[in-house]
């Protein structure tokens, strides 16, 4: 019978893949415990330069910094979208550029134009049609800090030169391995919500100028932002990858499963038929 | 027992110090600072140098690439920097970065180039050549 062999291959074709569904899941889990904590030991930078700024945008009065002064009007706002670089996440980028996009329409209804820069192949090639203004793409596992200086120095440049008055981060925020929320964060003007927590105020001593300290670590702030942000998406990539490639397997393993139930059927038949071939042709001859 | 103030020393990446320290040197970009216990509160940038501090176990040295030092009467942050920066290395990379999107845009995606194959090919290449001029001398 032609459709036993058939049904053989398929169930080895489909083993093959749950194999490779499987080893994917493997990889994604050891990776994403290395890229949580890539993710952990970026923390205290980070949330030790907020404390810095948060003072200093409360205690200095001699130089206001363009980073913390609120625009009056908005006419161009910049994005900064990142994303994976590979796809087989789940519907991690999905859910990711859909939040940019109902951001993105909001400005536009307002007749707010939109820049943006991105990292990761996968929002270059969704939102190269908006006119992408720089971008990093194949930054891999362990991305430094140097690999991100370029693009976001193109943003905080048009901010500085006035080109944009806004600047907003959408990543995937990682909640646990289990779940990831696409988030949207506004970078520039510094958020002043950032500053309630600080009880005590005081004014620094500054060297060389304030004015100088205060914009080398401005620049620096926001780039361990941007810096945080792809470390936790690789994080999240990773994650929904492994959740992804389980489902797969799983799905995998139920398909043969219901082949093998198919085929034992289908061999079932065949003896049978065989066998009632040979007692009639046996009885034929008496 | 002698004074002391909390040290922390991060970058970007990683957590590179934290612990209590007696004294400390650190490269100001106006010159070396040292800081001691109740020092008033200060900010500098710092340069590419040495960062020398003292602990109960003895003086220690690290080298930071730049970055920012934050000091508290009791507290001590440095923000380092991985890399040495310079202004016109940043102008590059932005430069670098705007130019990619570009040649994105136009599709031709520098990404889609394999440069080991091309490599594998040129090598092929390069090989076929030689065998060619070798047997060329052993007709001749």
């Amino acid at each position: 019978m032609a459709g036993l062999k058939e049904i053989r291959s398929q169930i080895g074709s489909i083993q093959n893949t749950k194999k490779i569904t499987k080893a994917m899941e493997m990889v994604a889990a050891s990776k994403m415990r290395k890229a949580r904590e890539r993710m952990d030991a970026s923390r205290p930078y980070a949330e030790k330069m907020r404390q810095v700024v948060s003072h200093m945008a409360l205690g200095q009065l001699e130089y206001q910094h363009t980073f913390v002064k609120e625009r009056e009007t908005v006419k161009r706002v910049g994005y900064i979208i990142i994303s994976s670089d590979r796809g087989l996440c789940g519907g991690l980028n999905t859910n990711l550029f859909k939040k940019a996009f109902q951001d993105i329409a909001e400005w536009k209804d307002k007749d707010v134009e939109v820049d943006i820069a991105v990292f990761g192949s996968k929002a270059l090639s969704v939102f190269r049609r908006f006119g992408v203004v720089a971008e990093s793409t194949g930054l891999g596992d362990k991305p430094t800090t140097n690999d991100l200086l370029g693009t976001t120095k193109v943003m905080l440049d048009a901010y500085e030169e006035g080109r944009i008055d806004r600047l907003f981060l959408v990543e995937n925020e990682f909640v646990n391995s289990m779940t990831q929320t696409p988030r949207v964060t506004q970078m520039i003007p510094i958020v002043a919500a950032d500053m309630d927590e600080i009880k005590y105020q005081w004014d620094y001593l500054y060297e060389p100028e304030s004015k100088e300290v205060v914009d080398a670590l401005m620049t620096r702030y926001i780039e361990s932002l941007v810096y945080q942000g792809v470390v936790e998406n690789i994080a999240c990539e990773m994650s929904a990858r492994m959740i992804a490639m389980k489902s797969a397997s799983d799905n995998a393993g139920d398909m043969i499963d219901k082949l093998k139930l198919v085929y034992n059927k289908a061999r079932q038949a065949s003896i049978t038929q065989e066998i009632s071939e040979i007692v009639s042709g046996a009885a034929a001859v008496e | 027992m002698a004074m002391t103030m909390h040290l922390d020393v991060v970058s970007a990446e990683e957590s590179i110090f934290s612990g209590v320290v007696q004294e400390l040197l650190a490269p100001g970009t106006m010159g070396d600072l040292g800081i001691l216990p109740g020092h008033s509160q200060l900010i500098s940038t710092l340069k590419a140098g040495e960062l020398k501090y003292k602990t109960d176990d003895g003086e220690s040295l690290l080298f930071v690439a730049g970055g920012v030092m934050e000091v508290q009467p009791s507290i001590v942050t440095i923000l380092a920097d991985t890399i040495v920066r310079a202004e016109d290395l940043d102008e590059k990379a932005a430069e670098e970065a705007k130019k990619r999107a570009e040649d994105a845009l136009q599709g031709k995606d520098p990404q889609d180039l394999d440069y080991e194959a091309i490599q594998a090919e040129l090598d092929a290449a390069k090989a076929q050549i030689e065998m060619i001029h070798r047997i060329g001398r052993t007709l001749r």
